[in-house]
């Protein structure tokens, strides 16, 4: 079987299972799936960025909360429905990301994490100054009225579904045709040796901007259909918390593989909900796993996958 | 009150933040300057002392001054001996790569956070000062028979601040005696230089990581004991150290000692006077801002040297 045939079968499977699990899982297990489809396309963003282009980045929940609060206010102010106001959440990130790579991206290594750190520090204090409009901790409930696409009603289970599974398999299949592309294999060749790529005659400064834009797009507008889908617009979702999960979960899933991201959130959001289930500490998994991930797996399970299993997954 | 005495009072809160911000990011300072490692829990080293603090001064029974000197001595030795821990079971085996490590500090941050959050409890806790008089402050003006000195209402400090500044400066003395004085001061700046060549020469270079990441915890949990008077411990008190400590380490320029110090100076008298003056969150957003655009546009810090 040749790599391209695996390829479609392993990841069509994917995408064919998660809409086939909508009929079989229990009530709370559907909700969380699509929770979970919504974060994961976080975490692809934040792959993009992190497993393809080597860019480490803590500063990600500025990205999320850009496409959140665009899509949130528009909603909540301008009284937007979900077209208009996942659109303003669109743009929103666009620009914040336009701006965060043009200044961080002359920063490398350390000095990128902690630019980033504190650009996304400054917007989470910066939602939290004007808490007169976007109420700070207590956050936004979305009007149910204007959250309706036509007689589509995004609160209910089924749609809501549907429409995370929509966001996912788009963010999935531009990572896997993106990473197949000359365009993605550029953005490899900076992360293994951006001095070769640089040689070799690329502009790497404009490729890496463009692997920020991408990145913070795909987050931005996974943060815009979290609102939506879930009704609540907080600055929980901007706090350095949001900027640690993608990390977390596309380390442990696998960084640079296009099913980590998935398999990561999956794992991570399960483990946090069964330990939030025996104490109030859960962010001791995300620390234990984390510390576990840095010494002993720093592939990920999809990482160890290509491994031991099959060299070629993209 | 009028303006000069209030400007007055600011300058003196401003400093005791001061003093503690230099020890706290004098520890952070020491670990990235010769370890070339950022670590994101140290602002957790710096909630465990004050929590350690808290749990010696309620185990020693007699006057509060004895819990306080125990803790004083005790916490800062118990959270560096965890830091030298960590450095040895987690830090080396990643081998110092600069990106695992902060990945494997924010694990760190988490653990500790939450092992706290399970033992100690989400109260917020105080520790008695071992003396606390209130000292009246004069101020001085031109009245109708010259320059008079008077006592304006509510300008005053506790001698207890002026204890923790005092004593900032006695430990910022003593680790600038350590670097520059002792042969493991040697050791460390030998090993900052060039690690290959200092490793060559045989210097336990892994020691000396182990001994810098003790002390980098030990300093911050000793900045918390001094604090903890007049804050309270809280598992959650760690972040605004950590995020003060960054700016102070960027804005004096990565791993410069005496640029840390200034630059601790600068900061926290200035977030004192902001901070009485206009709102401490638009103060804040300025202060995380400005770090951000300093590494963008001036690496090197502002009191840095451009490396050749």
């Amino acid at each position: 079987m040749s790599d391209s045939t695996k390829t479609v079968i392993l990841h069509g499977g994917l995408l064919a299972l998660l809409f086939l699990l909508q009929f079989l899982l229990p009530a709370y297990h559907h909700g969380n799936l699509a929770r979970i489809m919504v974060l994961a396309t976080f975490a692809m963003g934040y792959n993009v960025m992190f497993g393809y282009t080597g860019l480490l980045s803590l500063g990600h929940a500025l990205f999320f909360a850009a496409g959140m609060y665009g899509m949130g206010l528009a909603m909540q102010y301008a009284g937007a429905g979900p077209v208009l106001a996942m659109s303003a959440g669109l743009v929103a990130s666009i620009v914040v990301a336009l701006v965060v790579g043009l200044l961080a991206l002359r920063t490398a290594g350390v000095g990128f994490m902690i630019v980033t750190l504190m650009f996304a520090q400054a917007g989470y204090l910066i939602i939290l100054y004007y808490g007169a409009w976007t109420r700070g901790d207590e956050g936004l409930v979305m009007p149910q009225a204007l959250r309706m696409l036509g007689a589509i009603d995004f609160s209910q289970p089924g749609p809501r579904y549907f429409a995370a599974l929509g966001l996912f398999a788009t963010g999935f299949l531009l990572t896997l045709w993106m990473m197949r592309s000359p365009f993605g294999k550029v953005l490899i060749a900076i992360r293994e040796n951006e001095e070769r790529a640089r040689m070799l005659g690329y502009d790497v400064f404009r490729y890496k901007l463009a692997a920020v834009v991408i990145s913070g797009t795909l987050c931005g507008l996974a943060g815009a259909a979290y609102g939506l889908l879930f009704g609540y617009v907080g600055a929980t979702f901007a706090s350095v918390q949001y900027s640690i999960f993608p990390l977390l979960w596309v380390l442990l899933g696998g960084a640079g593989t296009v099913i980590g991201p998935l398999i990561g959130t999956l794992f991570m959001f399960y483990l946090i909900d069964l330990s939030s289930a025996v104490t109030s500490a859960y962010m001791l998994v995300a620390g234990v796993v984390l510390v576990l991930l840095t010494l002993f797996a720093p592939q990920g399970l999809a990482g160890e996958l290509r491994a031991r299993v099959w060299r070629g997954l993209p | 009150m009028d303006f000069g005495p209030y400007l007055m009072l600011a300058s003196l809160e401003g400093a005791v933040m001061a003093a503690v911000l230099a020890l706290t990011a004098v520890g952070l300072s020491l670990v990235f300057g010769v370890m070339r490692v950022v670590n994101v829990a140290h602002g957790e080293f710096f909630m465990l002392g004050a929590v350690l603090a808290w749990w010696i001064a309620s185990h020693v029974g007699g006057p509060p001054a004895l819990g306080f000197v125990a803790a004083l001595i005790l916490a800062p030795l118990a959270v560096g001996a965890l830091a030298a821990l960590a450095d040895i079971t987690i830090l080396r085996r990643v081998d110092y790569d600069p990106e695992r490590t902060i990945v494997a500090t924010i694990g760190i941050l988490y653990i500790l956070q939450q092992v706290t959050l399970m033992t100690y409890g989400p109260e917020a806790r105080p520790v008695e000062p071992p003396f606390n008089s209130r000292l009246a402050l004069p101020w001085l003006e031109w009245g109708d028979t010259g320059l008079q000195m008077y006592w304006p209402w509510g300008l005053s400090t506790t001698s207890y601040k002026l204890f923790v500044i005092v004593a900032a400066v006695v430990v910022l003395l003593g680790v600038w005696a350590l670097m520059s004085r002792t042969r493991i001061g040697l050791l460390m700046r030998a090993t900052q230089l060039d690690r290959d060549m200092a490793l060559a020469f045989g210097i336990p270079v892994e020691r000396v990581y182990a001994t810098v990441f003790g002390l980098g915890g030990a300093l911050a949990a000793l900045g918390a004991v001094l604090i903890v008077p007049i804050q309270q411990a809280h598992y959650l008190m760690g972040g605004d150290p950590l995020l003060l400590s960054f700016i102070v380490v960027i804005i004096g320029g990565l791993g410069s000692l005496p640029g840390t110090v200034v630059a601790a100076i600068l900061i926290g008298l200035s977030d004192g006077i902001i901070s009485v003056f206009f709102s401490p969150m638009l103060a804040k957003i300025f202060a995380t801002l400005l770090v951000a655009l300093v590494l963008v546009f001036r690496p090197q810090g502002l009191f840095g040297v451009k490396p050749r």
